[in-house]
């Protein structure tokens, strides 16, 4: 089972605000769902590899060539910013 | 289906804005109910349909899919359209561009007529986890459609939509179709370009078609399959058109029986129906043979390990900076650090379903120093271990047979409770995403409960990059027991 302390740091690393009362909730649903991986002890991988690339394609290289995206885009997507000043994105300070 | 339509557009017997206006009348009829769709496109669909009906008029040829009236599951970006994802936290993401997959359909003439309701960045299997609405499943409004592409499977059987795309990380497209008696393709990892849809997965995530019938499914893969400089993995080489392999005949096709996938466990009444797909596929011609996929048994926790891992590194954009929902200056706030730090918690925890954060928090903790070796290279070999499995399989037969999942629609609300529960429905469709292949589900039989007959569905897996294959046994399946 997982301690409250660990679900509230996983809670941080994971930026998720998580109140008191909802971290036993957490560990209940994590820790049962850790528990299922137990099943995996058993299986023997000493034979392979991590694959890079499960269908086994090597790298896909293009270009790295400049292209123009449409104005109407660069709108789009800025309409999109929840706060901007001028034509930059605004955000709360760091510290 | 598909088919028909267009004889009848090429024809004249009918006109793509009468078709569509058809739709979309079925939808204002229906769709309060079903809650298949989350956002309409009626202007732009009948512009679209308007320059079809226009280029039949001055006797130009049209295409297949040209002015044939499609859904589009909520986490692929069509231009200006509302992208939700089924989330608050993009309850007001307008996409800037078209996904690969739309760019194509647009440019094969396909009139797209909505965005459909989905599980919360595609984490469910019921679509009850949408911040938005439940959707019912049209064959009994008192089950659910399955997920999370249940939307796009409700839309079609209920027809609200010819055809529609969906997304496929562990069984999203095919056990939705299963629930809803449609056919559902998920094509090979690297087949159809992952460009404008929002990841969940990288390594499982594919998008495919659900259709009425094999051919309609081959007919949409046809258009929306091949190479794009955009997404790194999408091989060359795609074998089109699909529907050219349609040929009915399965003469001497070996079809694989797992035994792991047919053990005590599996519901007696679907391992008859099972059965009895099996023999049909004999009286087809197809040779039946029994296989063996050892590892079977780890591909559960290996799935519920790669992808939160995968979806906690992918869901980190959505902070709160650049777009969709920032909470600021909540008076709920946990920290009162008045930083950016603060924003991203609230941001993040108002956002985001129960279900997401779960998967996120799982997923930071498999990644977390000292669990990675544990957890996440564990399942990474344990991947591997089933490639090998499949290797193995498919130097003895050209498919493998399944049920797709192993059990009917059931209840809404049945499982909301239990996410192992929920989890535990994925068997037999996982283990496709976790080595790539191509799969597919199609209608095998019916199961009656509470006096409703209850679709059910087969799974047959293929090589990798071998959808011709696939669509022609579930094709001949089609066709030989209507």
């Amino acid at each position: 089972m997982l301690s409250k302390e660990e679900v509230k740091h996983i809670a941080l690393l994971a930026r998720i605000g998580v109140k008191d009362d909802e971290v036993e909730k957490y560990q209940e649903d994590l820790s049962g769902v850790l528990d299922f991986f137990k099943d995996l002890e058993k299986a023997d991988v000493s034979a392979v590899s991590v694959p890079r690339q499960i269908i086994g394609r090597e790298n896909g290289m293009r270009g790295d060539n400049a292209y123009e995206r449409a104005p109407h885009q660069t709108e789009l997507i800025m309409n999109n910013v929840p706060e901007t000043k001028g034509k930059y994105v605004k955000v709360k300070s760091v510290f | 289906m598909i088919k028909e339509l267009h004889t009848k557009l090429v024809n004249g017997k009918i006109t793509s804005v009468a078709l569509t206006e058809e739709y979309f009348s079925r939808i204002e009829s229906r769709d309060a109910e079903i809650g298949a769709y989350l956002t309409l496109m009626k202007e732009s669909a009948l512009v679209q349909a308007r320059a079809v009906d226009e280029k039949i008029k001055n006797g130009e040829e049209i295409g297949m899919l040209e002015g044939i009236p499609c859904a589009i599951k909520d986490n692929i970006c069509v231009e200006g359209v509302r992208a939700t994802a089924g989330s608050k936290i993009l309850d007001n993401y307008i996409a800037p561009y078209d996904a690969t997959v739309i760019r194509r359909l647009k440019e094969a003439g396909a009139v797209i007529i909505g965005k459909t309701n989905m599980d919360e960045f595609a984490m469910g299997s019921s679509t009850e986890n949408s911040a938005y609405q439940v959707t019912k499943n049209p064959v009994d409004i008192t089950r659910v459609p399955g997920g999370s592409s249940g939307g796009s499977a409700a839309a079609v059987v209920a027809d609200e939509a010819v055809f529609s795309l969906g997304t496929d990380t562990g069984g999203s497209i095919r056990q939705p179709a299963a629930f809803c008696g449609l056919v559902g393709l998920k094509p090979t990892y690297g087949r159809v370009s992952r460009y404008g849809a929002m990841a969940m997965g990288s390594s499982l995530d594919q998008i495919g078609p659900f259709g009425k019938t094999v051919e309609d499914v081959a007919l949409v893969l046809s258009c929306i399959a091949g190479e794009d400089s955009m997404d790194a993995t999408t091989a060359e080489g795609a074998h089109k058109p699909y529907e050219s392999f349609l040929s009915g005949d399965i003469q001497g096709l070996r079809i694989g029986i797992p035994k792991e996938y047919f053990s005590e466990a599996l519901d007696p009444r679907i391992k008859r129906v099972a059965d009895e797909a099996i023999e049909k596929f004999k009286r087809l011609g197809a040779e039946i043979v029994s296989v063996s996929l050892p590892n079977s048994e780890y591909a559960l926790p290996a799935y519920y390990i790669a992808m939160p891992a995968e979806v906690s590194s992918n869901l980190a954009r959505f902070d709160g900076v650049k777009y969709g929902l920032r909470v600021n200056d909540n008076e709920d706030s946990i920290k009162k650090s008045n930083n950016l730090l603060e924003t991203y918690l609230d941001t993040r925890r108002f956002g985001f379903g129960p279900e997401v954060k779960r998967r996120i928090m799982l997923g930071t903790y498999i990644l977390s120093a000292g669990y990675y070796d544990a957890y996440y290279i564990k399942a990474q070999k344990v991947r591997s271990l089933l490639r090998h499995d499949f290797e193995k399989a498919f130097e003895q037969v050209d498919l493998i047979f399944s049920p797709t999942a192993p059990e009917v629609a059931f209840k809404i609300g049945e499982k909301t409770d239990d996410p192992l529960k929920m989890y535990l429905g994925d068997i037999y469709t996982i283990t496709a995403n976790l080595v790539g292949v191509p799969a597919i589900s199609f209608p095998m039989g019916t199961l009656e409960e509470d006096g409703k007959n209850l679709p059910l569905g087969g799974h047959l897996m293929a090589k990798w990059f071998d959808e011709e294959t696939l669509l022609c046994a579930a094709d001949a399946f089609e066709k030989g027991f209507k």
